[in-house]
């Protein structure tokens, strides 16, 4: 919908040799390994920073916790506050004291996997949060749908699919209309909201410096003039706090997804109590 | 330069951000099934059994002070009622030798006057014994010493031993009326 509008302006700037915004096809990078070609795509960098990603969590949490000791180095603090906060705030708050503990790893990884994923977007030469892309966005959202799903039926058997669509206390009826839209609401926008949610947020992030930086390069670099160059220094120094706006967007997403993690796995082992 | 903006914007309606790399979603997916496995094995237990220790450490702690605090007041309790004890004791023993010596001081002065009467008594004897014996010998030789003065007063002897006995008898009985008379007076 953009598309024609941006074209249209693109090209009066073209004319005069303007700036071309950087597009979203830009945040997409050449393969590194492009040995899956034949089958649509390579190994990109994408990729790189999720096995990062793990390799990080994995590799910095073990190793801070290695001496298990009762008086906390400095790392171990911070690992075991990183740990308490998953636990306690994502896991015991939510679940309940009864529930939280067997959902506490799954908890405890949504919420680092991402918020690793999404800090990477702020470290230069990394530059690009994992969930600006789809496609890893729809795998955790999917993996955390089927996960509220089958604990859903396992733990309610049939029964769980009238607690999730059938609300209680509602007059008869009314609930032909609601129960269709309780179904689409639950089991078809649920993922797509948990998971686009995260990935629009981080593209956009991703866009805003990607635009921030290629156009001050352009109003310094490539135009004349003092103001233009005034202008992207101007641009220069506003995409700092663009900067900070964006890490607290990357620490809230992150928490916002393990959150709402916590609350569908909550309304699953919950569902006959409302 | 027009034609590379059209090429552009072609490829803008190309890259629908919403359309997925299923190889991306894949390593992703997979990426967290595998960081959720180590997790799960290993970050997980290690961090409760870091905290579970503190917990212990921290009760234990707990737990071990009022240990130690009963034991004080169980010790407490136990030298006070030896102390107690003792004091009993040594109160009794007290009042035992108080008894004791106040026996035994009754025992000295009974068998201390037992044995004075003793030789009271024993002495008693020996005066009246010696007395009689003094008695009898001096009858005898007062006799005797009477008549040998009598004899040479009279000029005669007086050797018809039994008539000068009766006059000693007779003169001794006088003697001892006499001094029957002057006890009685």
């Amino acid at each position: 919908m953009r598309g024609p509008a941006l074209s249209s302006l693109a090209l009066s700037a073209a004319e005069e040799g303007g700036f071309q915004p950087p597009t979203i096809s830009e945040t997409h990078l050449p393969e590194i390994f492009p040995w899956m070609e034949p089958w649509g795509e390579g190994f990109g960098k994408n990729m790189l920073m999720v096995i990062l990603a793990v390799v990080l969590i994995a590799f910095l949490f073990m190793w801070a916790i290695r001496k298990q000791a009762l008086v906390p180095s400095r790392a171990q603090f911070l690992a075991e506050s990183g740990y308490g906060f998953a636990r306690n705030t994502l896991g015991r708050d939510i679940l309940g004291e009864k529930h939280f503990k067997p959902w506490v790893p799954l908890l405890f990884t949504v919420f680092f996997f991402v918020l690793f994923n999404n800090i990477f977007g702020a470290i230069p030469f990394l530059q690009m949060p994992t969930f600006s892309h789809a496609g890893p966005a729809y795998a955790m959202a999917a993996i955390i749908w089927i996960t509220w799903v089958v604990l859903g039926f396992r733990l309610h058997s049939v029964k769980f699919v009238r607690l999730m669509t059938v609300p209680s206390g509602v007059p008869k009826w009314i609930l032909p209309l609601l129960v269709p839209i309780e179904f689409i609401s639950n089991f078809l926008i649920r993922p797509m909201t948990h998971s686009l949610r995260l990935m629009a947020v981080m593209l956009a992030g991703h866009i805003i410096v990607m635009l921030a930086g290629s156009g001050a390069e352009f109003l310094i670099t490539q135009q004349e003039g003092i103001a233009n160059t005034g202008l992207g220094i101007v641009v220069l120094l506003g995409s700092i706090p663009l900067y900070f706006l964006e890490l607290l967007m990357m620490v809230l997403q992150a928490f916002i997804f393990a959150l709402l993690t916590a609350i569908y796995i909550q309304s699953s082992i919950e569902a006959d109590a409302h | 330069m027009i034609s590379t903006a059209l090429i552009q914007a072609a490829e803008y309606e190309d890259a629908n951000p919403l359309f997925p790399n299923p190889w991306e979603a894949l390593v992703a997916g997979l990426g967290f099934l595998v960081l959720l496995f180590i997790v799960y094995k290993w970050i997980y237990p290690a961090f409760e059994q870091a905290y579970e220790n503190r917990v212990e450490a921290i009760e234990g702690g707990i737990n071990q002070a009022e240990e130690a605090k009963a034991e004080a007041a169980a010790l407490k309790a136990q030298y006070e009622k030896q102390l107690a004890d003792s004091r009993a004791e040594a109160s009794a023993l007290r009042e035992e030798a108080r008894a004791e010596a106040a026996q035994i001081v009754a025992e000295a002065q009974e068998k201390a006057a037992s044995e004075s009467a003793r030789i009271r008594e024993q002495a008693h004897a020996q005066i009246e014994a010696d007395r009689a014996a003094a008695a009898v010998s001096l009858r005898a030789d007062v006799g005797t010493l009477a008549t040998q003065l009598a004899s040479k007063v009279v000029g005669e002897a007086l050797d018809d031993d039994a008539r000068s006995q009766r006059v000693v008898d007779r003169f001794l009985a006088d003697l001892d009326a006499e001094q029957v008379q002057g006890a009685a007076q």
